[in-house]
């Protein structure tokens, strides 16, 4: 058959439409994967932002880490550190790398070597050392890395051997591992670096990546797509989908519509609302996990009157909580005890859970001194979270549960980058925001949240310093033993119910939709989706 | 004739002088500094502030910094985009040909459609073909575009599935940009599974192309049903008959001939309708074109984009206009003569 015809046969092929035709297709189509995401990616290179939509995108597909985490328990599992040893006094920590770890190899890169010490030391130093050159692109930013207090924190990362690292501490850290194993310590080429430099176009290592993972960058158009090939040396197995490709819908009903079209594999962050209407289908799955965060209600406790604990205590009585899961989480989340998930090894279950009882937060505000109430503020954050789906319905719901007991509550929400500026220098009353976990480790929702130096940086959404508690979760850093630190965690979420500078509301849960013919796919609780063993069964 | 001719181009110089006085003012007229909104860079540091400002000569009076402008426009540097930091002149490259790619097919729809149609139901203006004829196209001529393409989508993209919603092909398929043009650069990438990637393209072409096409085709339909009315009625129409010619004689050689004169003149009247029609149903569909981009580049404030996709635009659509009138003239003798 000449070219001319079967163009011909082709036309008429669709004009009867699409179907039956298409039994020999490509293999990069056939065992293509396409991933519909909510947004573009800021950069790829996953040291650079905490956005869950740029490290979905980018972390696990792209780079490896010296450790892992095991999606199933939590634990920490060798990366491209075959294994690790700590000092006697946890400052020391030297990490053996594996060998044979090929980067990817592309049309703007060809390594002549694989992974070795030099490139761990060129990654963290990057984001320790002014002189590094890589150090100012980007802006100098590095926030997980400066959340965690990593540039006092770690004094020098020094390559020993070809395959071993040693990083000395300023001061033991049990965290520190965990940190490891973030989707932000992604580990970078120093010989792409070099390569960058030597060409004098040093941006290019945010936007053209080079890493070790099991996908090689493509092409990315944006607002449009990003396209991955298989990484062929990867060191683990290899990635099942010959070519992966991020479709970028903003839109979340478009984003349904193409699941069931089957344009889209998986969708990420199907509507909660929209649930129902998923799981009728018999062609597509709805998967969820408890995921590592917590919605919460803080208040501003250096501004009369919530600097009294009775204020704040008597506020967490006003609220009815199970009306709020209903209407805002739609029964998709579990109601929150404390700020650390109940999954966590270092979840108190003695701290007895909020109740909601108008009457007790009467009496409580009489005592405080406002027996006839007051009026506040609540802002509530204008943009879908996981950890709050629908801040505004959510402040609604409180502002009647409020006006129970006397106290007027006005809503307030800015556009999101000046809601966020405001909040850092704590012009609220009280907001209704929370976090997400990007590792297992309980410190996590500690420090970063409430530590006197999270107040001092504006991320301390309660503006909350308190020297008994600081004391508490640092103790518990500096001991690696679990049983100890549990210890100490425990008598901090007890020491939280009892002050109260935030009202822990609750724990939601994640989902993506997906074709129920592609296997292989979970949700990480611990940080972004990785894709790399999703499978279509073959029918 | 080349007196016309000039004229014409006359006026079109004319106008484009005025649209880039337009676009250039909007640098002024947007909100944020000029030099910004030229460039489309977001930081400038002081030195390379006062570097630019000398070459794009905003120090000097607006004469010469419209001049200047002038001249980055035909020398290809357009500035860049707020939103992507990508040359403007590039991502039009990228967008342009998408959109007339799926105007083109539209219009060509209405055409091989529209004017048949129009013919067929003018032969027996009572019939009850012509009534069914004009009250489809009343229906298309009047029905809410968005509204037309999503009943479309819900019926074969989610109802039966046969179709998908969005995009020129689907996102597997790799296609290298070459003409922008999607089914040609097909057919010029030379891979094996090219009959593939052609079926896929052309699936994803049938509801835009076809949601384009309503608006279009019935005017076609009506305004060709019109035309051929009326000149039925003229007495040189009653002459050949009455010499005894048959009806598909007089039909073919003297009522089509002077009906479809004014149908030329339509496409440059319809050209501006449809470009409109275009950035919606590329709104819809995710048409990687040039509406969807102008679209998203208002919502996100990106000046520079916003004037330089105005000015693409509106010159296309006056070139196309001025194009479909000299057409007009050739194929006119009476025209001509004038």
């Amino acid at each position: 058959m000449n070219l001319k015809t079967r163009h011909l046969l082709l036309l008429l092929c669709t004009s009867v439409f699409v179907g039956g035709c298409n039994n020999d297709l490509p293999e990069t189509v056939r065992s293509g994967l396409v991933y519909c995401s909510e947004g573009s990616p800021e950069t790829f290179n996953p040291q650079l932002v905490t956005s869950g939509t740029t490290i979905d995108a980018i972390s696990q597909q792209l780079y490896d880490r010296l450790l892992d985490i095991d999606a199933n328990n939590g634990e920490l599992i060798p990366g491209l550190a075959q294994n690790w040893q700590v000092s006697d006094d946890g400052r020391v920590y030297h990490f053996t790398l594996r060998s044979e770890v090929q980067f990817h190899q592309t049309e703007y890169f060809q390594p002549s070597r694989t992974l070795n010490a030099e490139d761990v030391v060129f990654t963290f130093n990057r984001i320790m050392q002014k002189s590094h050159p890589f150090h100012q692109q980007g802006g100098a930013n590095y926030p997980y890395f400066q959340s965690v207090d990593w540039a006092d924190l770690v004094k020098s990362v020094v390559a020993e051997t070809p395959y071993l690292v040693r990083f000395e501490l300023s001061r033991p850290d049990s965290s520190f591992l965990s940190n490891l194993a973030t989707d932000f310590a992604a580990i970078l080429s120093a010989e792409y670096g070099s390569q960058l430099v030597k060409s004098g176009k040093l941006s290019l290592m945010d936007s053209l990546p080079i890493g070790t993972g099991p996908f090689r960058f493509k092409e990315y158009q944006k607002d449009v797509l990003i396209r991955y090939y298989r990484h062929k040396n990867y060191w683990r197995e290899l990635a099942k989908p010959e070519q992966l490709v991020f479709d970028i819908v903003p839109n979340n009903a478009r984003r349904m519509a193409k699941l069931f079209t089957h344009e889209c594999d998986i969708v990420a962050f199907p509507r909660v609302a929209e649930l129902g209407l998923i799981s009728k289908r018999a062609d597509v799955d709805v998967q969820e996990s408890t995921s590592m965060n917590i919605g919460f209600w803080a208040f501003n406790t250096e501004k009369p009157p919530f600097d009294n604990v009775k204020v704040r205590q008597a506020l967490a009585y006003a609220i009815n909580r199970d009306a709020i899961l209903q209407a805002v989480y739609f029964g998709h989340a579990t109601a929150a005890n404390s700020v650390l998930p109940p999954t966590s090894w270092a979840y108190n279950p003695n701290v007895e859970p909020q109740s909601y009882n108008p009457l007790q937060a009467r009496v409580l505000l009489a005592e405080a001194g406002y027996p006839n109430g007051f009026s506040m503020d609540i802002w509530a954050m204008p943009v879908q979270r996981l950890y709050n789906p629908n801040a505004l319905k959510m402040a609604e719901l409180m502002q009647a549960d409020l006006a129970q007991i006397g106290v007027k509550a006005r809503i307030v929400s800015y556009e999101w980058n000046s809601f966020r500026r405001k909040l850092g220098a704590y012009e609220h009353d009280s907001v209704l925001i929370g976090w997400s976990a990007d590792n297992a480790d309980p410190d996590n929702f500690f420090r970063p949240l409430l530590s006197c130096s999270a107040a001092l940086t504006g991320s301390n959404r309660a503006n909350w310093c308190d020297a008994n508690f600081d004391n508490l979760i640092s103790q518990a850093l500096l001991t690696a033993d679990q049983n100890q630190r549990r210890s100490y965690y425990f008598a901090a979420q007890q020491y939280l119910a009892e002050q109260m500078p935030l009202l822990s509301i609750a724990h939601s849960q994640r989902f993506q939709a997906i074709s129920s013919d592609i296997k292989g796919v979970k949700i990480n609780p611990y940080g972004g989706i990785a894709l790399a063993n999703a499978q279509r069964d073959s029918k | 004739m080349i007196m016309y001719l000039l004229r014409r181009l006359f006026l079109l110089v004319f106008v484009f002088i005025a649209l880039s006085v337009f676009a250039f003012s909007l640098a002024y007229l947007f909100p944020g500094d000029p030099l910004q909104n030229f460039t489309g860079l977001r930081q400038i540091s002081p030195e390379q502030y006062a570097l630019l400002t000398s070459e794009y000569q905003l120090d000097k009076n607006y004469i010469l910094q419209y001049l200047a402008y002038l001249s980055r426009i035909f020398s290809g540097n357009w500035g860049m985009s707020f939103s992507s930091q990508q040359p403007l002149l590039q991502e039009m490259k990228m967008l342009l040909p998408a959109t007339l790619e799926l105007a083109s097919y539209a219009l060509l729809i209405s055409f091989f459609i529209g004017i048949p149609i129009g013919i067929l139901s003018a032969i027996k203006p009572d019939g009850v073909f012509s009534k069914l004829v004009s009250a489809v196209a009343v229906a298309g001529y009047s029905i809410p575009i968005f509204w037309w393409a999503l009943l479309l989508i819900m019926l074969f993209s989610l109802g039966l599935g046969w179709l998908p919603t969005a995009g020129r092909i689907g996102v597997l398929y790799e296609i290298n940009h070459v003409t922008g043009f999607m089914l040609l650069d097909i057919l010029l990438a030379a891979t094996q599974h090219q009959h593939e990637a052609l079926l896929d393209a052309l699936s994803h072409l049938i509801l835009p192309t076809l949601v384009l096409a309503t608006f279009p085709t019935t005017v076609m339909v009506r305004f060709t049903r019109d035309s051929i009315l009326e000149v039925w009625e003229q007495s040189y129409i009653k002459a050949a008959r009455a010499k005894g010619l048959s009806r598909g004689q007089v039909l073919y050689r003297h009522a089509l001939r002077n009906a479809l004169l004014p149908v030329i003149r339509q496409i440059g009247l319809q050209f501006s309708t449809l470009i409109t029609l275009a950035m919606i149903t590329e709104v819809i569909f995710s048409w990687p074109g040039i509406g969807r981009w102008l679209i998203d580049s208002i919502y996100q404030r990106n000046y520079p984009a916003i004037e330089a996709g105005l000015l693409v635009i509106s010159t296309l659509v006056i070139s196309v206009n001025m194009l479909t009138e000299i057409l007009h003239t050739l194929f006119n003798p009476l025209a001509r003569k004038r």
